[in-house]
């Protein structure tokens, strides 16, 4: 591996001063699973690289339960995410995601602010993030900004982060009452394997439990960065959720989605599985709604 | 550039000289001789250089050396006692078979401690779900899961003879594991 000195700042502030001083001989680096990688390659060589691991409150990962907003800081890692109870009883999308990044070995390293930057279109923690309406807080030479995650991404490797910008946190809205969301990686295998597609739905339905009032159906894979399926959502908002409308999403998703050929699977086979996938999916968040409805309704 | 870390490997407090771009793998293995930590891939996709860190399984051929400053590190040498008996997890290996060439091994043996440690009651998917970062090309998967359910169950016990381990919440897991453990009696 070439040789780089290390620079370990204590705050995000200091980190984008260290930058501004290096400019494009130093890179920010977050769990290091693929910066160290690339650099091992040589597919880039950095002179400094900025630890921000060791940045503290970073990896701050809560509820606020006054105004229901949920904040992950970027240093979270993927096994924070699966680990944590909160995340898997209120946010599935987010665990059914995170769950099956890499290996635990990689969970335990690669951080959720590393795979949204990291910008690849099969990236699993930014499906999750789009469909719950996230929005990323970025600090920078200029200040602070916020951007919808959805907004984040150019092409693939690239956001919208100019030199010296480093994501801080994510912020989700307090979620709607009634709300199911689920994720699927489907591809041949899960670990260490990236998804031939990647699918997220997001339901919000009224107090009938079946009309739709709020509908996020998210792509990986299916086009140069993650992307939405709008067509698809505006087609379920304001109508009753069947298996039928599921399945005429899953295919107006899967004729918006720009997917394509490639050496983990052809596109035929993408535009198929979102077909089938956005059903299920669909199908799995109407369970979420019901079960946590019969539960309220016991309790009272 | 050079510096100066501190930390805990295996129990002992160490202190020791480094470069800023090494990796654990390589502080481990070409700078301490500790080589039991195997490269296989070098770029975390196989699994046979996992070590424990602070109670957490990682690929040390894709962590920093310098960020094991003041944290705890356990390898494949910090395992079997000075005596020279084995943990019941490397016991259980020989055992079962859970060994062929023994490339993977001690990486598999690392992630399925940081597992037991956590959960000694992890049924066969939890262990499935844990060892999934860790390739054995010989392809001995079975004997290898056989092996670290065994061991869990040994382990459990273990902590069974010195407290009240009856009380686990994890209830089922528990149900699983009486099960088994009945098939095993009758």
């Amino acid at each position: 591996m070439k040789p780089f000195t290390l620079l370990t700042p204590a705050t995000v502030e200091e980190a984008v001063a260290m930058f501004g001083q290096h400019k494009e001989t130093a890179r920010y680096m977050a769990g290091g699973t693929d910066v160290i990688v690339k650099v091992k390659e040589g597919w880039m060589g950095p002179d400094y690289l900025i630890n921000l691991k060791q940045i503290p409150g970073l990896d701050e990962l809560h509820k606020n339960e006054n105004t229901g907003e949920l904040t992950i800081g970027s240093l979270v890692t993927h096994a924070m995410l699966e680990q944590s109870l909160l995340i898997r009883n209120e946010y599935p999308i987010i665990y059914d995601a995170v769950s099956n990044i890499g290996s635990l070995q990689v969970r335990n390293m690669g951080t959720i602010g590393g795979n949204l930057i990291n910008a690849v279109p099969s990236a699993d923690g930014a499906i999750p993030l789009i469909a719950l309406d996230g929005t990323a807080l970025l600090a920078g030479p200029a200040g602070e900004r916020s951007v919808p995650v959805k907004d984040l991404f150019v092409k693939p490797y690239e956001t919208v982060l100019t030199p010296g910008e480093i994501l801080r946190k994510i912020t989700i809205p307090a979620q709607a009452k009634r709300t199911g969301s689920a994720y699927i990686k489907f591809g041949r295998r899960a670990a260490m394997e990236l998804p031939l597609i990647g699918i997220g739905v997001l339901l919000v339905v009224d107090e009938d439990l079946v009309t739709c009032t709020r509908a996020r159906i998210c792509l990986g894979v299916a086009g140069p960065t993650p992307r939405r399926a709008q067509k698809a959502e505006d087609l379920l908002e304001g109508k009753p959720v069947t298996a039928t409308l599921l399945t005429e999403a899953g295919t107006l998703a899967a004729e918006e989605s720009q997917v394509r050929d490639s050496v983990r699977g052809q596109a035929w086979h993408r535009k198929e599985m979102i077909r089938v996938q956005v059903r299920r999916m669909g199908i799995k968040c109407l369970d979420i709604i019901n079960q946590k409805a019969q539960q309220t309704g016991r309790q009272v | 550039m050079t510096k100066t870390i501190s930390f805990i490997l295996n129990g002992d407090e160490i202190s020791c000289d480094i470069q800023d771009h090494w990796t654990l793998l390589h502080l481990l293995r070409e700078e301490l001789g500790l080589i039991g930590t195997k490269e296989g891939c070098g770029n975390g996709e196989c699994g046979a250089c996992t070590v424990i860190v602070d109670q957490l399984a990682i690929n040390s051929c894709l962590f920093l050396a310098a960020d094991v400053q003041g944290k705890q590190i356990q390898t494949i040498e910090g395992l079997a006692v000075h005596t020279g008996s084995l943990h019941p997890i490397q016991q259980s290996f020989v055992d079962n078979g859970g060994i062929q060439c023994g490339f993977c091994t001690p990486g598999m043996i690392m992630s399925a401690k940081a597992l037991l440690d956590k959960n000694a009651r992890a049924d066969k998917e939890a262990i499935k779900h844990a060892l999934a970062g860790n390739i054995c090309r010989c392809t001995g998967y079975v004997q290898i899961l056989d092996s670290v359910e065994a061991a869990g169950r040994q382990m459990a016990g273990n902590q069974g003879k010195g407290a009240a381990a009856a009380k686990d919440p994890g209830t089922i897991t528990q149900q699983s594991m009486n099960k088994k453990a009945g098939e095993v009696i009758t």
